[in-house]
């Protein structure tokens, strides 16, 4: 028995990825706003039948979710600010739905996204958090890339991972990409063009890398019956985990929060990692994705570059994975990189992903990871998404 | 070891001069902590006074038990290399123009994992030991170096940059009739600087030890009165453009309090301590701003020697304690001119000097060649602040403590 409450009687419903491009002159509210109208059509919906409004950006300022009711003409009586960057899609769902639940609200539009003009990456580091300004941009400053440099370093010497190791994940994805009509990256990348990649930050190379980028996600969340009303696919909500500042004695960070909540995570949910017909981790860089794999028990502490080894990580293979090509290859467009594997995971369990749908997938593993706020991300989370009997 | 740096060539006039760029300035308050600890060379983090946890980064509130009340403490600086990178991408202008640049996380004995400059003999995963110095944007940083010395260690391109080092490096002392001018020579040419230019006011007076002086190699003797705005200015016009490090040593220094004290001499030493330093400011602080990212031999500190009774006044030197502490405040404006430059100045404060205007004061106190090494090792370690002699710590400590206790002290009726 869970030591939770289920999160019976609520659904997700309505995908939207808005398609990202390397560089807008268009504000965050621009793409927020598109995301809204996306997720608002691809359920039915007029905007006055929502009621909580959920919002992840990093660009928005000097406005908050506050102003952005005004700007976009919503009169929620339930709103919430994510901070959290990569973990904000699954931080979002579970207050949405726990709200939805209690019948705070009924109909919450969850939505993330980043506008990303041509200096706006550069700014966003210069004030990302006081850690990172007081004890890690006067180093080198090499942003996030440096200090997975350094995490990558560390896994590298614990657990004997390889650049190939690495290598397979940032390729299959690219596979993956090729399926995605609104990936970033649209060429296919080889093993061999992974490894003569232009080093970054030691051991970190150009395809580790995610590329910054504009765009949205969003998403709806209400009761099943209202979904079912409405005919709209949806799915449930089967588990979620979030934990902050896990293992904070750790010397260097070798896992994530999932560590601590896995076993409650699949608890509830009733169902193991070899249930999961694919998984979305956050995959910022493929160190990240090699920790979530293990932290959420798909393989032993340190054991995950032996585990991918022997697996197919694209749509076809027997562990899909990322399968609209994640950050990687789709691109990071900003807060909306929390939301990218949700939104996608919510089209695969609805059958509704088109080119890059895994045959017969019904439950997927969400995972979040987000805010270097100095050497280590702070936030981790994941969810279970079931889209019942196909 | 470190590839010894060689000698670099004559500057190309065609070549644009190197823009200069400040690695990222912006500090929390509690992070300053670490700037004041790097000003004068001390390895310091935060350590909580109710529960003794070690502290990284700089808090507000101590990660173990919340105590607001986290003192800045030297601290053991030995740890272990984790991990290390290069960064070969910046999109920092300052760091873009130096990649490739070593960085790593250091577990330190202390407790808090730390990411640090990384020196070029640090092996990873060996021990090593952190050092605080001043970066070019005069913010305290931490780098990790091998726990022994290793061959040219000074000349690691990164530890170079954290420096002021006169190796390579061509000097302007500003008077050579001062006890401190040969010293300071000789002290700087055995520390490797390429040319040593010394001011000399009144050439047709003659003064002991000229001889000597002029005939060092690699010194030069140039017309220079501080107190004179035309001189300063023309030789400022001659050489200020070649100037990497600039030591203002001059001084005039008279006993006497202030009741029945010489307005001449006053006026005199206000001439060569205060306004003298603002002529050398004016004349060449521009250039050597503007020359503080050009290599191996930019543009790289600003060194002002300083009675330490600037900080509280000796009311048997009343008149020349005050024109050193007018000295004090405009070198922090100085300082705060130069930093868009990358440029470091150092104060070096000395106790009472041994001389003829010292006849009356008992020892200890600072020969010539005390100051030239208080002056090189300030240097070569990038520091703000140097105490020369024992006199000076002492005053220094007691100024902390309290400086009102110090100036009535100072004043007598102390037992």
């Amino acid at each position: 028995m869970s030591r939770r409450r289920p999160y019976d009687g609520v659904v997700l419903a309505a995908p939207c990825s808005v398609p990202y491009v390397r560089y807008s002159t268009e504000t965050a509210h621009h793409w927020l706003a598109r995301a809204l109208k996306g997720t608002l059509d691809a359920g039915g919906l007029a905007k006055e039948e929502i009621d909580g409004f959920s919002v992840a950006s990093f660009t928005l300022f000097p406005d908050t979710p506050v102003g952005l009711t005004q700007h976009f003409g919503l009169t929620p009586r339930w709103l919430d600010s994510i901070p959290m960057g990569g973990a904000s899609g699954v931080v979002a769902l579970r207050r949405a739905a726990r709200a939805v639940q209690a019948g705070d609200a009924d109909i919450v539009a969850c939505i993330a996204g980043d506008t990303n003009q041509i200096d706006s990456f550069r700014k966003l580091l210069s004030s990302f958090s006081r850690f990172a300004m007081d004890a890690a941009y006067p180093y080198g400053y090499g942003g996030p890339n440096a200090m997975f440099a350094l995490l990558t370093d560390r896994y590298m010497q614990e657990y004997g991972a390889t650049r190939e190791d690495f290598g397979r994940i940032c390729v299959a994805q690219r596979q993956n990409a090729l399926r995605y009509p609104q990936a970033i990256m649209r060429k296919p990348l080889s093993l061999e063009a992974y490894l003569a990649a232009r080093p970054i930050a030691d051991p970190i190379a150009l395809f580790d890398c995610v590329m910054p980028c504009a765009g949205a996600e969003g998403l709806l969340v209400m009761r099943q019956e209202e979904a079912e009303r409405r005919g709209l696919p949806h799915a449930h909500l089967a588990a979620t985990i979030e934990r902050h500042n896990a293992f904070p004695d750790d010397p260097m960070q070798l896992r994530g929060g999932w560590a601590m909540d896995a076993p409650e995570l699949w608890e509830m949910a009733g169902a193991g990692p070899e249930d999961m017909d694919l998984v979305q981790t956050y995959d910022d860089y493929p160190v990240i994705s090699m920790m979530q794999f293990e932290d959420l028990g798909f393989c032993a502490k340190g054991a995950a570059p032996a585990f991918l080894r022997g697996r197919d990580l694209t749509v076809t293979g027997d562990l899909p994975h990322n399968t609209s090509g994640g950050q990687l290859s789709a691109g990071q467009a900003g807060a909306a990189g929390g939301f990218i594997g949700l939104v996608e995971a919510l089209r695969q369990v609805t059958g509704q992903a088109g080119p890059t749908q895994v045959p017969g997938a019904r439950r997927a593993l969400v995972s979040g990871f987000g805010m270097i706020n100095y050497d280590r991300g702070l936030c981790s989370g994941a969810a279970v998404l079931d889209g019942g009997a196909a | 070891m470190s590839d010894p740096l060689s000698r670099p060539s004559k500057t190309n006039p065609q070549t644009p001069l190197r823009v200069p760029a400040l690695p990222p300035e912006a500090r929390s308050r509690a992070a300053m902590g670490l700037t004041a600890a790097a000003a004068e060379g001390r390895f310091a983090l935060q350590h909580c006074a109710e529960c003794g946890r070690v502290q990284y980064p700089p808090r507000d509130a101590c990660h173990a038990c919340l105590s607001v009340d986290l003192p800045w403490r030297d601290t053991d600086p030995v740890g272990t290399l984790l991990a290390d990178t290069v960064v070969r991408a910046s999109p920092n202008l300052y760091f873009r123009d130096r990649v490739p640049w070593r960085t790593g996380t250091v577990r330190l004995d202390a407790g808090p994992s730390i990411v640090v400059h990384v020196h070029g003999d640090c092996e990873r995963g060996a021990r090593v030991r952190l050092t605080s110095r001043l970066d070019r944007a005069g913010q305290g940083v931490l780098m990790a170096l091998p726990m022994e010395e290793t061959p040219n260690m000074a000349d690691d391109p990164q530890l170079r940059e954290l420096t002021a080092d006169p190796k390579h490096r061509r000097i302007l002392i500003t008077d050579a009739r001062q006890d401190t001018a040969p010293a300071l020579a000789r002290a700087l040419l055995a520390a490797g600087a390429a040319e040593i230019m010394v001011g000399e006011a009144e050439g047709w007076r003659p003064w002991p030890g000229r001889e000597r002086l002029a005939a060092m190699e690699g010194v030069t003797l140039l017309p220079l009165d501080v107190t004179d705005t035309a001189s300063v200015e023309t030789l400022a016009g001659e050489i200020g453009g070649k100037t990497d490090i600039l030591i203002n040593n001059a001084r005039f220094v008279r006993p006497g309090g202030l009741l029945g004290g010489d307005p001449g001499f006053a006026r005199q030493e206000m001439e060569v301590a205060y306004f003298g330093l603002m002529r050398l400011a004016q004349a060449f602080g521009p250039a050597m701003r503007a020359r503080g990212s050009d290599g191996v031999r930019s543009a790289v500190a600003w060194v002002n020697i300083l009675s330490a009774h600037a900080l509280s006044s000796d009311p048997a030197y009343g008149t020349f304690s005050a024109a050193n502490a007018a000295a004090l405040s405009l070198s922090q404006t100085l300082r705060a001119d130069l930093r868009p430059g990358g440029l470091r100045v150092l104060n070096v404060f000395a106790g009472p000097t041994e001389d003829d205007w010292h006849q009356a004061v008992p020892p200890p106190k600072v020969t010539g060649g005390a100051i030239a090494r208080s002056v090189v090792e300030g240097l070569q370690d990038g520091l703000e602040e140097v105490w020369c002699g024992d006199v000076a710590r002492d005053l220094r400590d007691r100024w902390r403590q309290n400086p009102k206790v110090l100036e009535r002290e100072l004043t007598g009726g102390a037992t």
